[in-house]
């Protein structure tokens, strides 16, 4: 790690990768089995305790490192087989991941976490540890743990590499601690020290010897190691010592670490990599490194430039030569063209994460939302390679968990309603995630009772939102979940109904650019369909043009352009005007007045024409017609802040530099429905459409 | 260069500065030129909707989205077209720790000058064309007389534009 880094960097890191490792530790648990784990899980999930640990040993968090030490004891025991894994060991590290996720929640916000929030806890994993193991399978000859350990000389050959101390690691600190395990002989092998005249101040040409008698277990010595596993050549060998100790003896204490020492190393290493900050990942060699999101952005940004600047190279060079000079520029270009897409789809990449371990947070969602609820739930997932903008990930984060919590607490019914309906008894929640359209979509499908549209359109009346008289489409009636005050919950569960509804969800959603929609059929279960762009930093857009200037509109808030004759549109008592789209009256707008533009050119160019452009948004059910002047390209667009040099416009996303090098102002369709003031038109659409 | 030579040079650079000029209605107005970014020539201005009429859009400069303010109409002048001198000098301004990159349009760019600003006069209370308040202080020189203006307070869109989007946006 570099000298120049500050203490709160190295503690963003541990934090980082400490929600990494809880992460593994969780869904390792989940994918445990009862009575036989796999011991590859189980290593994972110790190894991800372990670094924890070792990190918030490292760097002062200790409450959680004295809380982890008994989550460790208590994996550790799984691991040599002592423990029989049943559904009260993994519930109780279930909550103890939990846990530590809390406290680091607590530590990450300059809180420390009182004793109080984890006691309990530990004594139940302290009484599970107190408990005799369960019958394990080799608990006769498992002596390492329950007997006193015997005293044994150890061997350490320990042959750091030049530039150990250049890493911060010192090894006076390692044999000190060594020291504390027992009686340590040192002997120091300096035949690799150089000339003097060519020997560097701060590298390390010493190798040692270490001999240990200890009472210690090897692992305890490997723990000592761990940091400089991977600077150093460590080879631990354990001498029998004269104290009577039989062949026979060590043999099981090898098997009870179940790996032979050179894995043991590697395992190790693997650990000790992760938590030196060095890999990412903290289990998998995936060879990736972690960068700011910043960094990338600023990358985007300029491959966005890039893509600009590309654009008006060719536009110039279309016109303005002619010659045999001009083919191989042109050839050039075209060739440019094509990398700089390339580049620009690279560089997207770059922001985008599989979904999966978005969704694999569900497995647990599920598992403890069943047991609360009585609810047999088999969850299916598919599709978690579907990669999606970091960004957008974190943010349909609680929109999903909304929805997998809605499904199963209104939707799935319990068992025996299953049974009597002749459906089988467990019920499925499908999460998948696929492309369509050049959007993501996500939906959640459950095969529960659906949705009970007379018990929406009864509350939907009595909460005022439709009046009794209204004649609604089975499609209207789905949508009304999504208004502001709706709660379908019969009774109010500790599951929904905590005041976030579905409009929370919908704006969310809208906010990110995206749409949802519900579908159902009464007995089969409900569908919610989410498409979201593919990424923030770029838009799909519609280009449109209002007098002079190009506007442009999210692809995704568009929901047709109509051609409209000027006889078709109605003007509502007061100032609003309306039109009829098949069954609905939709207020419109002429875009031009709601940004208040000083179009220079006649406003009569377009009203002398047959007929209008009006396009038709929605945002937060609410569809609106806006009048443009034309209709231009479709093209993806850079979001660039207005804010930056100016301060956020109402009804404004941001803006975004066309190929010509001009800036043209992007749409944000929920905002400007808002600075309209629709619902005062909508309220007159209401007395004339009666 | 000595020791010496280094103190008194920036000794002397301290209490003048230098100020880039520019015309105005066919007065001659002066900025700090350590803010100036920049001078551009006339080039396609996006209106901003919701926006008032001195500030005419926004302009693509080098990739950043930068506001333009038309200082005849901030300051309430006659307008004038478009012509050959007619430039936008791109600065920096500061406000409460947020900075931004804004273009002002003027009629044509003059001189740099070095000037004491403890020699600065105030401005008289003659009802000119610019308040006081966006007006560091006047300077004479060559006989000319130079206003040498306070860009933070006269390019503060923020606090100018909050009203106005609070009321649209209502």
């Amino acid at each position: 790690m570099s000298d120049d880094m500050d203490m709160s960097e190295i503690h963003d890191i541990f934090y980082e990768e400490s929600y990494e490792g809880l992460d593994v530790m969780e869904s390792g648990l989940l994918g445990l089995g009862i009575g036989q784990p796999d011991l590859e899980i189980v290593n994972n999930i110790f190894r991800a305790a372990h670094s924890i640990k070792g990190g918030a040993a490292t760097f002062g968090f200790l409450p959680i490192s004295k809380f982890t030490h008994g989550v460790e004891t208590l994996l550790d025991q799984v691991r040599a087989q002592e423990r029989i894994v049943s559904e009260d060991v993994i519930e109780v590290l279930l909550e103890s991941v939990d846990c530590i996720r809390r406290m680091l929640d607590m530590f990450k916000a300059g809180n420390v976490p009182d004793e109080a929030s984890s006691i309990e806890l530990k004594q139940r994993i302290d009484t599970i540890l107190a408990l005799p193991s369960g019958g394990a399978m080799k608990a006769a000859s498992n002596g390492e743990v329950s007997e006193p350990a015997e005293l044994k000389q150890w061997t350490i050959q320990f042959s750091p590499s030049v530039d150990i101390l250049k890493t911060g690691n010192e090894p006076l600190r390692i044999f000190n601690e060594l020291r504390a395990l027992g009686e340590l002989k040192i002997v120091s092998d300096i035949s690799k020290l150089p000339d003097i005249r060519t020997v560097e101040a701060d590298s390390c040409y010493t190798q040692w010897i270490l001999i240990l008698d200890t009472d210690a277990e090897r692992k305890r010595i490997e723990e000592v190691f761990d940091w400089v596993s991977d600077q150093a050549d460590i080879i631990i060998e354990c001498k029998e010592s004269d104290i009577t100790n039989s062949q026979a003896q060590t043999t099981p204490i090898a098997a009870a670490l179940e790996l032979p020492s050179s894995e043991a190393e590697s395992a190790v290493a693997v650990g000790a990599s992760s938590s030196n900050g060095k890999n990412s990942s903290s289990t998998k060699e995936s060879g990736s490194i972690r960068v700011s999101i910043d960094k990338i952005d600023a990358l985007l940004n300029l491959v966005g430039e890039l893509v600009i600047t590309q654009s008006m190279l060719a536009r110039h060079a279309d016109g303005a030569v002619a010659g045999s000079e001009a083919q191989g520029l042109k050839d050039g270009l075209l060739v440019l063209e094509r990398h700089t897409r390339e580049l620009q789809e690279s560089a997207m990449q770059i922001r985008m994460l599989p979904i999966g371990a978005s969704f694999s947070r569900f497995k647990r969602l599920v598992r403890d939302l069943s047991q609360k609820t009585g609810k047999k739930v088999e969850l299916k997932l598919s599709g978690e390679n579907t990669e999606l903008d970091k960004t957008v990930l974190e943010k349909m984060s609680d929109p999903l968990v909304h929805l997998v919590r809605n499904s199963l607490d209104h939707g799935i019914e319990k068992p025996e309603d299953r049974l009597a309906a002749g459906k089988p008894e467990t019920g499925t929640l499908h999460l998948s995630a696929y492309h369509e359209g050049g959007n993501i979509v996500i939906q959640v499908d459950d095969d529960g009772a659906g949705l009970n549209r007379q018990r929406i359109l009864a509350k939907a009346i009595e909460k005022g939102i439709v009046s009794p008289s209204e004649q609604l489409s089975d499609d209207q009636i789905n949508n009304l979940i999504f208004q502001a005050g709706f709660s379908t919950a019969e009774a109010v569960s500790d599951l929904s109904g905590r005041g976030v509804g579905m409009d929370v969800v919908r704006r969310n959603i809208n906010d990110l650019g995206g749409r949802i929609e519900v579908s159902s059929r009464e007995g089969k279960g409900s569908r919610f369909k989410i498409r979201l762009p593919l990424t923030l930093a770029i838009l799909d857009g519609q280009l449109v043009k209002l007098g002079s200037d190009v506007y442009i509109f999210s692809l995704l808030s568009i929901v047709e352009t109509v051609l409209v004759s000027p006889g078709e549109v109605r003007k509502v008592v007061g100032n609003g005007n309306v039109y009829r789209l098949r069954d609905d009256y939709i207020p419109v707008v002429r875009l031009r007045d709601a940004f208040k533009l000083r179009c220079k050119d006649s406003i009569k160019t377009y009203l002398e024409r047959d007929g209008e452009l009006l396009v038709v948004v929605e945002s937060d059910g609410q569809r609106i017609g806006l009048f443009v002047d034309e209709l231009l390209d479709q093209q993806q667009v850079v979001i660039k802040s207005l804010e930056e040099n100016y301060k956020p416009v109402a009804g404004l996303a941001g803006a975004t530099i066309l190929g010509d090098g001009n800036v043209a102002m992007i749409i944000d369709v929920p905002s400007l429905i808002k600075t309209l003031d629709i619902a005062a038109i909508t309220s007159k659409i209401e007395d004339f459409a009666a | 260069m000595s020791h010496a030579d280094i103190m008194a040079g920036s000794n002397a650079e301290s209490d003048s500065k230098q100020y880039l000029t520019f015309y105005l209605n066919g007065e001659e107005y002066g900025v700090e030129i350590l803010r100036v970014q920049g001078i551009q020539g006339w080039d396609t201005v996006t209106p901003i909707p919701h926006s008032p009429e001195y500030i005419l859009g926004v302009m693509n400069l080098r990739g950043a989205i930068v506001p333009i303010i038309d200082l005849r109409k901030r300051f309430n002048m006659p307008d004038m077209d478009i012509g050959k001198t007619t430039v936008i000098i791109v600065v920096k301004t500061h406000n409460d720790g947020e900075s931004r990159t804004i273009g002002m349009v003027t009629d044509a760019v003059s001189e740099v000058y070095s000037i004491d600003e403890n020699a600065l006069q105030p401005l008289p209370d003659f009802g000119g064309s610019v308040s006081s308040e966006f007006v560091k202080g006047l300077s004479t020189i060559e006989d000319k007389m130079l206003i040498l203006l306070d860009i933070d307070r006269l390019l503060d869109i923020r606090d100018k534009l909050a009203p106005n989007s609070q009321s649209s946006a209502a």
